[in-house]
């Protein structure tokens, strides 16, 4: 065997609660993080991404009293992202048991920032979100989930974040997320043979071949989604069992 | 029984805590050089950079506390690289319970490995109930060769050493406290050593 490709669904929090109308008739409180953190453990998601929008003034602290209830439920990873832009902000999630944390944003406006969180805390707990666009033939970054262009090209910026210590990538296509329609294979598979570091292919996933895709032509090291999990559109043992059938390696 | 989780400011470590707490068990977070010689069971963890984790045990003096141990000693993770000759992050120099170097994956693969691998070649008690080939969850850029310790083997380019034992100090590569039902039980196992 050799390490395998990775499912993990994302859950978009809100004021410590999940959002977009989930729908899962077995569960008590389908709104809870925890619980809906802890359906997905025991379906054989390999991670989780929690990915926080909230924008009170409390964010911080309701957020890491999340990360403390999640870590003390689950047994697998989990990474937590949203608004986080300093060292400090990495501490508390890390000291409150999240194994890796996801900065955007922050990172395109002070690139340091990397460099200061792999060096306080390793490489391997800091994920960059790059989220791009393509726009006259060019992967352009963009910020503030796809709505603000930057100058800063995918390709470019993803080789800056991986010397400048990132230990992943998590690359979200702007043009297919939501359509549904399939990862953005060729961009992807062009960063898997730039960068040495794992790439977490985001954006687009609609059915189970799209999975194959991503990983075969793709040649992503993981792959995020979030509806097609929540709506329960695709389950994650059905998945893992039919990437195995087209030859993926998948934890089983 | 007590259980004493090092606390030398590295990393990750609520989450051994909390595993722990699922298994039935409590582990106290510590410094303390008395309090860690007195615990039934000792484990090691750290997740970071090498070098500034050997300097923070040199500052603490728990780099010359650990080999005095005689309780069993989990090191997980950069813990039981530590506990290895030296590394070569950093250039530092190990503990030295454990007869090897630690050196880095080759840039044919993607480094970090992250993601779930499986252990086979299982040796010891510490795997017991265990199958081969089962899948735990792994964060490393550096590794640790096939030796006389070793007790479980990874392939990531070739096998390398996925734990390490020797006496009474247990070393594993992989997180057994993310990595589901199987992980935790290898934790169980430890505690029942």
């Amino acid at each position: 065997m050799a390490l395998t490709k990775r499912i993990i669904p994302c859950l978009d929090i809100k004021n410590g609660r999940t959002v977009k109308g989930i729908n899962f008739i077995n569960l008590r409180d389908a709104g809870d993080p925890v619980e809906l953190a802890k359906l997905y453990s025991e379906e054989g998601a390999d991670e989780l991404v929690f990915l926080d929008i909230s924008a009170t003034e409390e964010r911080r602290k309701t957020l890491a009293d999340l990360v403390l209830s999640v870590a003390s439920t689950i047994n697998i990873p989990f990474t937590v992202g949203g608004g986080i832009s300093s060292v400090q902000d990495v501490a508390v999630l890390l000291q409150n048991g999240a194994d890796k944390v996801s900065i955007n944003s922050s990172a395109v406006k002070r690139p340091d920032l990397i460099n200061e969180l792999a060096g306080t805390f390793g490489s391997q707990c800091i994920v960059v979100a790059i989220d791009a666009k393509k726009i006259n033939d060019q992967w352009i970054v963009h910020l503030v989930g796809g709505k603000v262009p930057t100058k800063l090209n995918l390709f470019d910026w993803a080789k800056e974040v991986e010397s400048r210590g990132a230990g992943e990538i998590l690359f979200t296509s702007m043009d297919n997320d939501g359509t549904k329609d399939g990862f953005a294979n060729e961009a992807l598979s062009k960063l898997s043979e730039m960068i040495n570091i794992p790439i977490i292919a985001s954006g687009g996933a609609g059915k189970i071949t799209h999975f194959t895709d991503t990983f075969i032509k793709g040649k992503a090291d993981a792959a995020l989604a979030a509806s097609v999990f929540h709506f329960k559109e695709i389950g994650i043992q059905t998945l893992k069992k039919e990437l195995a059938t087209a030859g993926v390696s998948v934890r089983l | 029984m007590k259980i004493a989780i090092i606390d030398y400011g590295a990393g990750n470590i609520k989450s051994i805590q909390f595993a722990l707490q699922r298994l039935g068990y409590k582990g106290i977070l510590t410094s303390d050089v008395k309090e860690i010689k007195l615990a039934d069971k000792v484990i090691f963890p750290g997740v970071g950079e090498a070098s500034s984790a050997m300097q923070k045990l040199r500052d603490s003096g728990l780099d010359n506390l650990i080999p005095t141990l005689t309780q069993p000693v989990l090191g997980i993770c950069l813990g039981m690289q530590l506990l290895c000759n030296g590394t070569e992050e950093g250039t530092t120099k190990g503990i030295g319970i454990f007869n090897i170097d630690v050196i880095k994956f080759s840039s044919q693969v993607k480094v970090p490995q992250i993601g779930w691998n499986t252990i086979s070649n299982l040796k010891t008690g510490l795997f017991s109930e265990i199958s081969e080939n089962e899948f735990m969850y792994t964060v490393n850029s550096f590794f640790a060769p096939l030796c006389d310790n070793t007790i479980a083997e990874t392939d990531y380019n070739g096998n390398y050493s996925a734990a390490l034992k020797k006496d009474n100090f247990y070393g594993v590569q992989f997180h057994p406290e993310k990595s589901g039902n199987s992980g935790e039980k290898i934790l169980e196992n430890f505690l029942k050593l």
